[in-house]
């Protein structure tokens, strides 16, 4: 593609015995922003600072624009890459004002002009009057903004994310991101983000990728996430839902304790052969003459929906979501049939 | 590309520094760890070839005294300090009453006056010979009780006034950092004042209390000034007299390595003591209120810690500056000023081979985690519990044996016989300095390195700054008043440090230190008093320092 900005070829990165990354390949377009998801310690980070240049590899490639920034037998300095970071810990530099911190990695031009361009980026980010504050002088969230106009500075094609929200309150949260969105879309600045919320994540991505244990199990949009999954760990991380044990009985359709379910996917394994089916919260719905019955053992007040949890007669557990104004306490029986067009099915 | 990526216990670590400089740091933190390791290795090898003769007359004679009067000492002035300190933290922290703020900055100063000055200054104007002494004869007659300012109690009320403080400030900190929470948790739980006080209150501070008394009690058994001023027999002074009195060094040793016991018991004891607690802030948000101690109560708290600075500080320093400036017009001259250029000098190359020193400890901490380098470390930070005496001779011993070795090569290949080359050089002096002060310099110099964040340098970095520009722009500009500062604390000390100068000293390299002592052991206070005033005008401004830093956030009532 010769668009593509940035490509990983199967890399790989060692500590010591552990394989941190192991065999990541993916590729983003100019502009595009991507997340890397995925449970802590599951080396999304990892891979972050490999493009950063902070990490050696220990197999694989990194391409920039077409040029192998980093192989197992070396590879361009940080210093060089041209890539901007933004770091869970915004590491600011304490000694330096706000300004004089974007300023940081402007080279070219007189004083002034680099001193001009850090004011008119900290306008940008709408922390102009801010300019000759020190960062302790700063909230957590003017500091991430600050953090964020340093590495725009140099105008860099890719920036890196490391958690950056992840020590902001829950509200600034979501609303720094969409600012931050907003921002890179205007300027054509691709990015990656690395977030272990899948939220910021759905957010913030063009495209997301899920990471487990040193691996990347599917890379691809919100969209094919929640509804294709690549495999369990990816049904279940993203998203609600159950697994619900099932059989085969043509390739669109699958017998579970919920009775017969029809889908628009067709897996091609031997008719009986065992299976289990991911069933998300709208994909169970109350019917009054619904099949079958359920017992409420759990449930969580959502506003204008709940969250029941029931259990089947024969054990199995689904989720299903219901309006707010119908109320069932827990112990009450609800009828409910499966209402699925998407069939989510993995060999058991 | 990115450096040396040393993993351990599954944390990432920085690769803050290239491979190459990561090997030569390692190599620069053991050698730090052997300049602690060797001179204690040699001083106990004295046992291997031991001189009975020497030792046998030693052990009948004075070998008694001195472990009964180093004994003596740690329980008189433990108890002293542990009193003290600990009562008047928990009067400055936790209660009110008049004047407080002064006297709690007021009850720190003590730290500014070495215990060889306030000891000389207590014995010249108490003794027989003193001007109050005199005074009572000429009203009273020669009939007035006399009294001398020698024996334990003196020695342990001296030396008590001035190691409290290390109680006290430890202490205090620990009482201020009770929560609100927790106190008022306790209430709730049912106990009164008092048996908050001793249930929570006390063993939450218990930690820093025996800190500070483990060091009030490794001061105690350093300290060689005040006891020779006092004429009590302590190792030090025997480790003095068997090297300069009878130049039997391996008798020295001996004493020395006896002397080390006592400090490692003590080390195990506050090791033992503290348990597996350890410092953790639990104050978050307000602190609780204080006790407000009112009328008579007031006051006597009040005079108390009045009468506790007075003694310690204000009245031995005045005495000291009436001394100085009765004698200024016949001490200071040029060979007092070439006297305090030396003592600069010296003090100048010792904080900067520390500073250093504990640069490399700092940054090898944070680098490595290997078996050896944490070994290194850790002896590197001991060794402020040796005292001077103790590493003046292991060092010397070294010295000495580095030199025989020399010597013998030479001859060999056929010069004449060189005499010693490392010992009795200034080399000896810094080597011990080093050690002695390292643990000094470590603090502000690792604090100064938590603010060079790995995330920092990388940050740099990813903006395109590299090599000498990352050192100008990042490192120097972040490490500078954390070096500065441990290079004014090893200074101030280097200039105080009396033994490991008096034996280590090249020829015409005297320190103030050093006259304080000569004109002391003559009974020459007067004379005495301008280079002590020197010392304590030295050793005020990080007691200043140390003030401004602790009372910050003392008063939140």
């Amino acid at each position: 593609m010769p668009d593509t900005l940035l490509k990983l070829d199967d890399i790989a990165c060692r500590y010591d015995a552990l394989l941190a990354v192991d065999g990541v390949s993916l590729a983003l377009r100019r502009g595009e922003i991507g997340c890397l998801l995925g449970p802590s310690g599951c080396g999304k980070t990892t891979v972050l600072r490999v493009v950063a240049g902070f990490e050696p590899l220990a197999r694989g490639a990194v391409r920039l624009e077409g040029r192998e920034i980093a192989t197992p037998a070396g590879g361009l300095p940080p210093d060089q890459r041209g890539v901007g970071m933004v770091f869970q810990d915004y590491a600011l530099f304490p000694h330096l004002r706000a300004v004089e911190n974007v300023a940081f990695g402007l080279r070219e031009g007189s004083r002034r002009d680099r001193r001009r361009t850090a004011a008119a980026l900290l306008d940008l980010v709408g922390l102009g009057g801010m300019a000759e504050r020190y960062p302790h002088e700063l909230s957590g969230g003017q500091q991430q903004r600050v953090a964020l106009a340093r590495a725009l500075a140099p105008r860099p094609r890719l920036v890196l994310f490391d958690e950056p929200f992840s020590n902001l309150d829950v509200d600034l949260r979501e609303r720094l991101g969409l600012d931050v969105r907003r921002l890179l879309k205007a300027q054509g600045i691709a990015a990656v983000f690395v977030t272990h919320d899948q939220h910021e994540a759905f957010l913030l991505g063009d495209r997301i990728g899920v990471m487990r244990e040193g691996r990347l199990l599917q890379w691809d949009s919100a969209f094919a996430l929640y509804h294709q999954p690549a495999d369990r760990f990816v049904a279940d991380f993203v998203g609600q839902g159950r697994l619900v044990p099932g059989l085969l009985r043509a390739p669109d359709t699958v017998e579970t304790p919920l009775g017969l379910i029809r889908g628009n996917v067709a897996y091609h394994w031997a008719p009986g052969s065992r299976v289990d089916l991911l069933l998300r919260p709208d994909d169970v719905v109350p019917d009054p003459a619904g099949p079958v019955e359920g017992e409420v053992v759990a449930r969580a007040f959502k506003g204008a929906e709940t969250l029941y949890t029931l259990r089947l007669a024969d054990g199995t557990e689904v989720l299903c979501e219901v309006p707010s104004r119908l109320d069932h306490p827990v112990g009450a029986s609800l009828r409910v049939r499966a209402d699925v067009d998407h069939l989510i099915a993995f060999p058991h | 590309m990115a450096g040396a990526v040393t993993a351990s216990a599954g944390r990432r670590r920085p690769a803050a520094i290239p491979p190459s400089a990561g090997r030569l740091l390692r190599t620069a933190a053991l050698a730090l760890g052997a300049a602690v390791a060797v001179p204690l290795a040699v001083l106990f090898s004295v046992w291997a070839a031991p001189q009975t003769e020497v030792w046998e007359h030693l052990a009948a004679t004075v070998l008694p005294g001195l472990v009964r009067n180093t004994l003596v000492l740690l329980a008189g002035v433990g108890a002293g300090t542990l009193l003290l300190g600990g009562g008047l933290a928990w009067l400055t922290a936790r209660c009110d009453f008049p004047g407080r703020r002064w006297l709690d900055v007021g009850l720190m100063l003590p730290l500014a006056l070495p215990a060889y000055v306030l000891a000389f200054v207590v014995q010249g104007t108490l003794d027989a010979a003193g001007p109050l002494q005199s005074a009572l004869r000429a009203h009273f007659g020669p009939a007035a009780p006399g009294f001398e300012v020698r024996g334990t109690g003196w020695v342990v009320a001296i030396l008590t006034l001035a190691f409290y403080p290390y109680v006290y400030l430890l202490a205090r900190q620990a009482f201020l950092a009770l929560g609100r929470g927790t106190l008022e948790a306790a209430r709730l739980l049912g106990l009164g004042p008092w048996g908050t006080f001793f249930r929570v209150a006390l063993p939450a501070a218990r930690p820093a209390i025996v800190a500070g008394l483990s060091l009030a009690l490794m001061e105690t058994l350093a300290d060689f000034g005040a006891v020779s001023v006092l004429g009590y027999d302590t190792f030090t002074t025997a480790i003095y007299k068997a090297w300069f009195g009878l130049f039997n060094l391996p008798a020295a040793a001996q004493l020395a390595s006896l002397l080390l016991l006592f400090v490692a018991l003590a080390l195990f004891g506050e090791r033992r003591l503290r348990g597996r607690a350890r410092f953790h802030e639990t104050a978050r948000g307000a602190p609780p209120p204080r006790l407000r101690l009112t009328g008579a109560r007031g006051w006597a708290a009040a005079a108390a810690a009045f009468a506790v600075v007075a003694a310690g500080f204000v009245v031995p320093t005045a005495q000291l500056v009436h001394w100085a400036w009765a004698t200024a017009s016949a001490e200071l001259d040029a060979r007092y000023l070439s006297l305090l250029w030396r003592t600069l000098l010296l003090g100048g190359s010792a904080a900067l081979v520390t500073v250093a020193g504990a640069l490399v400890v700092s940054l090898a901490r944070r680098q490595f985690a290997d078996a050896p380098t944490r070994a290194a470390v850790g002896l590197a930070a001991l060794g402020y519990a040796l005292p001077g005496s103790v590493l003046a001779v292991g060092v010397m011993m070294c010295f000495a044996a580095v030199d025989n070795g020399l010597n013998a090569l030479w001859q060999m290949a056929g010069g004449q016989r060189l005499g010693p080359v490392l010992g009795g050089s200034i080399a000896a002096l810094l080597l011990a300095y080093l050690v002695r002060f390292l643990a000094v310099a470590a603090g502000p110099t690792g604090s100064a390195l938590e603010r060079l964040r790995p995330s920092t340098v990388e940050a740099a970095r990813s903006l395109g700054a590299r090599g000498a520009d990352l050192l100008r722009r990042v490192y120097f500009p972040l490490l500078r008043p954390g070096l500065l500062t441990a290079a004014l604390l090893v200074l101030i000390e280097v200039m105080k440090e009396m033994p490991a100068t008096l034996l280590l000293r090249p020829f015409g390299w005297d320190t103030l230190a050093v006259r304080v002592f000569e004109f002391t052991s003559e009974g020459d206070w007067r004379r005495a008093a301008l280079p002590a005033v020197t010392l304590v005008l030295a050793g005020l401004p990080p007691v200043a320092w140390l003030a401004r830093r602790t009372t910050a956030h003392a008063d939140g009532d």
